[in-house]
């Protein structure tokens, strides 16, 4: 297996290769295969990597070459697959190879058709390298390069103005979050001497809590960027300029969960750092409430997921705050299964309405769309923590650890927010699929069900987002494979300690299950009050012209968009104009253009002596020698 | 000893080479024409050779007289290729005058 | 009475020097100025360095001046009409070189320091001292390199003088 543990990343990257290459001249059909083809191969190994890892927890090592050797900076290209890497990768191309072959059918009528395949392949090349790299160094290619195919992937319609304005955004952003991982990446260096988990990790021990702290904080930065928290959550949301299905792939599936990876990677840092610890909580928490509040009130089916993934990153945040890594890893992988269902449903949405993307335009669909329509039901119940669906499992465990570990209060709080998410999610499916349709009659007519390689993905993904909750059923239901994740992630990492220890809880049993059970009944009860809310006709959003109060400040999202652009770019524009003006134009360009005019004038009176007459140069030369004369002897 | 060292003192050849040379400064300077102009350099290195040779007999030093001898020298070719640059210009141009002489300004 | 002789030759020389650069016609200007070298010559004399001023005489005005007055001659330069420099150049020239020679003198005349008890020897100028210092010394070398600069000279005059060369 170590000799084929290369092939899983690389295997996307020949398919980039390929397609990118070669994509312009080769037939649509066969773009799709290699690229989709890549992927399923990466992924059985993936799973192969799976079967071995479960039989015996030793990480399987791959040092392909050293990478770069600097004084003591010795860095290998070494990848590994130990049972957390592991995991991400089977999310990674699993739901990767479902977005790619339901994205054949998506992108068929898009020009750029093999672009969008080989940027898809690059991305889950780097998504690999960075669940796989067995150092810092190598997460933070794999991070970057994310970053870039995130980039492009928004820009990907680069035509409007608006989207690339998206891209840059995303991407600026995210440098943000990026430098803060790098300068945590310099202070792991500075403090441990290198930049390998094995050695870092083994020498956490000695390490002073006040740099580790240090540490935790500036790669939570990284992961704020990233996985888009408080404050710069605002580029997810704007990304969704990009076509749906990169949309589910990358800005819900996989890269934005790569924050919760590295802490999760790094919990043995976090433990260590009980402050820094307390600040991912709040920040999660805090995240998870705003944006589900912004959700409430936002018209555009993408936009909705959108602040849904945020919201749902900061309850993984949340976990991983209050020390549950193995819930938010577990939320990871129900969320990749729902959150990806719920896009790429979006998406079958968007492409049946014909590009259409307000909810107040659609309505009743779920005659048209049958298919859809139920793969959406069964996301939004999972999404909302409907009884025995993934999403119910994942989101009590964290509910539960966050009682445990931080109170009443904190459970509150975070059960607020899981309200929230249930009430947006089911306003969003009862307005699209419920009632009578709203667009215009060419619309209603242009209405169709998806083709089949679209559902087909669509309705595996339904199935994973029903039973994935049974990867780590509570140990109180006796369900026969309780905390199977949990279990799956205490196996041996590269230094030879658990992963993720397994944590105990202490709970009540009878706690545990009041909690449960009151989680389970808003959910239901939400889901039952909404529906008979939406269905009335004067419940239905309205025009933004027509919003009030308080939900028209939502529907602007908190003005935060404005805030950052009043504090931070308004200035920044005012300082570079200033520069530009006085520094640049005045000061350096004047200094540049005047030397130049003042030699030129200079050279103009200059050009005067140099006439070509003898007679001049003759006096010259006799003035000359007489102020020597003067300078050396008077 | 030789009575004109005791008789003229040396600050007097100074004074008449300085005026001999300055001649031939001002001959450079306000003539046009390019013969006259070279008389004018041979004027200098004579205020020059006239010094050396002063200064020779004063020191009792007889290689002030030789530099004379290598002056004289250049001042021999400096004026054969003088002369035949000069005939050279006047064929070109019909003239001698150096005030014409401003091809290079253009 | 040498230093009457020295103030005459000085006094001649210096006037037929102003001649020469203010004469019109060339032709005066040469003669004007190989009356200036007899005057240098005499001086020359009076300095005790006879070989010097019979070279000088010889060179000067036997050869160089001569080659003077051959070209003049020979462009058929030797009319009064030639062109002269307006007042402003002269007076301009003129005061340059004034000033050149104040500075000249004021510059030169504080440096020559004679030694005071210097050996006077009366036969420095004599061509047999002058001979053996030309060929026995560190001048041998130099007086062969003038050689050399004077064939440069003679072939570059040929060079120049030549009618346009067929390639």
């Amino acid at each position: 297996m170590n000799a084929l543990l290369p092939l899983i990343p690389f295997l996307p990257l020949l398919g980039f290769a390929v397609n990118g290459l070669f994509g312009k001249k080769l037939p649509k059909s066969l773009v799709g295969i290699i690229g989709s083809g890549t992927l399923l191969g990466a992924f059985i190994l993936s799973v192969l990597c799976f079967q071995q890892l479960g039989a015996n927890s030793e990480p399987i090592q791959s040092d392909l070459y050293r990478f770069l050797s600097v004084g003591g900076l010795d860095i290998n290209f070494g990848l590994m697959a130990d049972r957390l890497s592991v995991w991400m990768m089977l999310i990674v191309t699993g739901v990767g190879f479902l977005i790619h072959v339901y994205s054949i059918g998506y992108m068929h009528d898009d020009e750029g058709f093999y672009k969008f395949f080989a940027y898809l392949n690059l991305f889950i090349f780097s998504m690999l390298l960075l669940v796989m790299g067995t150092n810092f160094l190598m997460l933070f290619f794999g991070w970057e390069g994310v970053g870039l195919c995130s980039y492009l992937l928004i820009g990907f319609w680069y035509e409007n103005r608006e989207y690339g304005a998206a891209a840059r955004k995303a991407f600026i952003m995210n440098r943000i979050g990026d430098l803060g991982l790098l300068l945590g990446m310099f202070l792991i260096f500075y403090t441990f001497g290198s930049l390998d988990y094995a050695t870092v990790f083994a020498k956490l021990e000695g390490a002073d809590p006040a740099v580790v702290t240090t540490i935790c904080l500036l790669l939570f930065v990284g992961a704020m960027g990233k996985s888009a928290q408080i404050p710069l959550y605002t580029w997810l949301p704007d990304a969704m300029a990009g076509p749906t299905p990169v949309s589910a792939l990358i800005h819900a599936a996989t890269m934005v969960t790569a924050g919760i990876y590295l802490v999760a990677r790094c919990n043995g840092m976090f433990e260590m750092a009980p402050y820094a610890q307390a600040v991912v909580a709040v920040v999660g928490l805090a995240t998870s409430i705003f944006t589900a509040l912004i959700g409430l009130r936002q018209n555009d089916i993408k936009k909705v997921l959108a602040y849904s993934t945020v919201s749902q990153l900061g309850l993984m945040f949340l976990s991983l705050g209050m020390g549950a890594y193995v819930s938010a890893m577990f939320h990871v992988t129900t969320h990749a299964f729902f959150k990806a269902l719920l896009f790429l449903a979006a998406g079958s949405v968007i492409h049946g309405m014909g590009g259409e993307q307000d909810i107040r335009n659609m309505g009743g669909l779920r005659k048209h769309m049958p298919i859809t329509f139920w793969v959406f039901l069964i996301g939004t119940f999972a999404i909302s923590g409907f009884p025995l669906l993934s999403g119910f499992f994942s989101k009590d465990e964290i509910f539960a650890a966050t009682f445990a570990h931080g109170g009443a209060i904190w459970w509150g709080l975070a059960a607020a927010s899981g309200l929230l998410t249930a009430v947006y999610m089911s306003r969003l499916l009862y307005v699209t699929f419920f009632g009578e349709f709203r667009g215009t009659a060419e619309q209603k007519h242009h209405l169709h069900e998806s083709p089949l390689v679209m559902t087909v993905p669509l309705m595996v993904l339904a199935v994973l987002s029903v039973v994935g909750g049974l990867l780590n059923t509570p140990h109180f239901l006796h369900l026969g494979n309780d905390q199977w994740l949990a279990h799956w992630f205490s196996g041996n990492g590269v230094n030879g300690t658990p992963i993720i220890p397994l944590a105990e809880m202490h709970l009540e049993v009878s706690t545990e299950w009041m909690l449960m059970g009151i989680a389970s009944a808003l959910a239901v009860l939400v889901l039952i009050v909404t529906y008979f809310l939406y269905s009335k006709p004067q419940n239905l959003p309205v025009a933004d012209s027509e919003q009030q109060g308080l939900s028209k400040v939502l529907a602007n999202k908190f003005y935060v968009d404005e805030l950052y652009n009043f504090l931070f770019v308004r200035p920044t524009e005012y300082l570079s104009k200033i520069f530009h003006y006085y520094v640049d134009i005045w000061g350096i360009d004047g200094i540049v253009e005047r030397t130049g005019s003042g030699v030129q004038a200079l050279g103009g009176y200059f050009r005067r002596l140099q006439n070509g007459n003898i007679e001049y140069y003759l006096i010259g030369m006799v003035a000359g020698a007489v102020l020597l004369f003067l300078s050396m002897y008077l | 000893m030789l009575e004109i060292i005791r008789q003229v003192p040396v600050e007097y050849y100074v004074l008449y080479s300085a005026i001999l040379f300055t001649i031939g400064v001002m001959g450079v300077l306000i003539r046009r024409n390019a013969i006259v102009v070279l008389m004018c350099i041979e004027l200098m290195l004579n205020a020059v050779n006239l010094l050396l040779a002063a200064f020779s007999t004063y020191l009792s030093d007889s290689k002030g007289q030789l530099m004379v001898f290598f002056i004289m020298v250049v001042a021999a070719a400096e004026a054969a290729v003088g002369l035949g640059i000069l005939i050279m210009i006047y064929r070109n141009t019909k003239s001698t005058d150096i005030s014409l002489l401003d091809k290079l300004r253009n | 009475m040498d230093f009457y002789i020295f103030l005459t030759l000085a006094v001649i020389s210096v006037i037929t020097a102003l001649l020469m650069v203010f004469a019109r016609n060339p032709v005066h200007s040469v003669l004007y100025l190989i009356l200036t070298f007899f005057a240098i010559a005499g001086q020359y004399v009076m300095l005790n360095a006879q070989f010097l001023a019979v070279v000088h005489i010889i060179v000067y005005a036997g050869a160089i001046m001569v080659l003077f007055l051959f070209v003049l001659m020979l462009l058929n330069l030797n009319k009064d009409s030639e062109p002269q420099k307006s007042n402003l150049w002269k007076i301009s020239g003129a005061i340059t070189s004034g000033m050149l020679l104040v500075v000249m003198v004021g510059a030169l005349r504080n440096q020559i320091q004679l030694p005071a008890a210097a050996e006077y020897q009366p036969d420095r100028g004599l061509p047999a001292v002058l001979g053996r210092m030309l060929f026995d010394s560190e001048f041998v070398v130099p007086f062969e390199i003038t050689g050399i600069l004077f064939l440069a000279a003679m072939v570059g005059a040929v060079l120049v003088g030549k009618r346009e060369i067929k390639v």
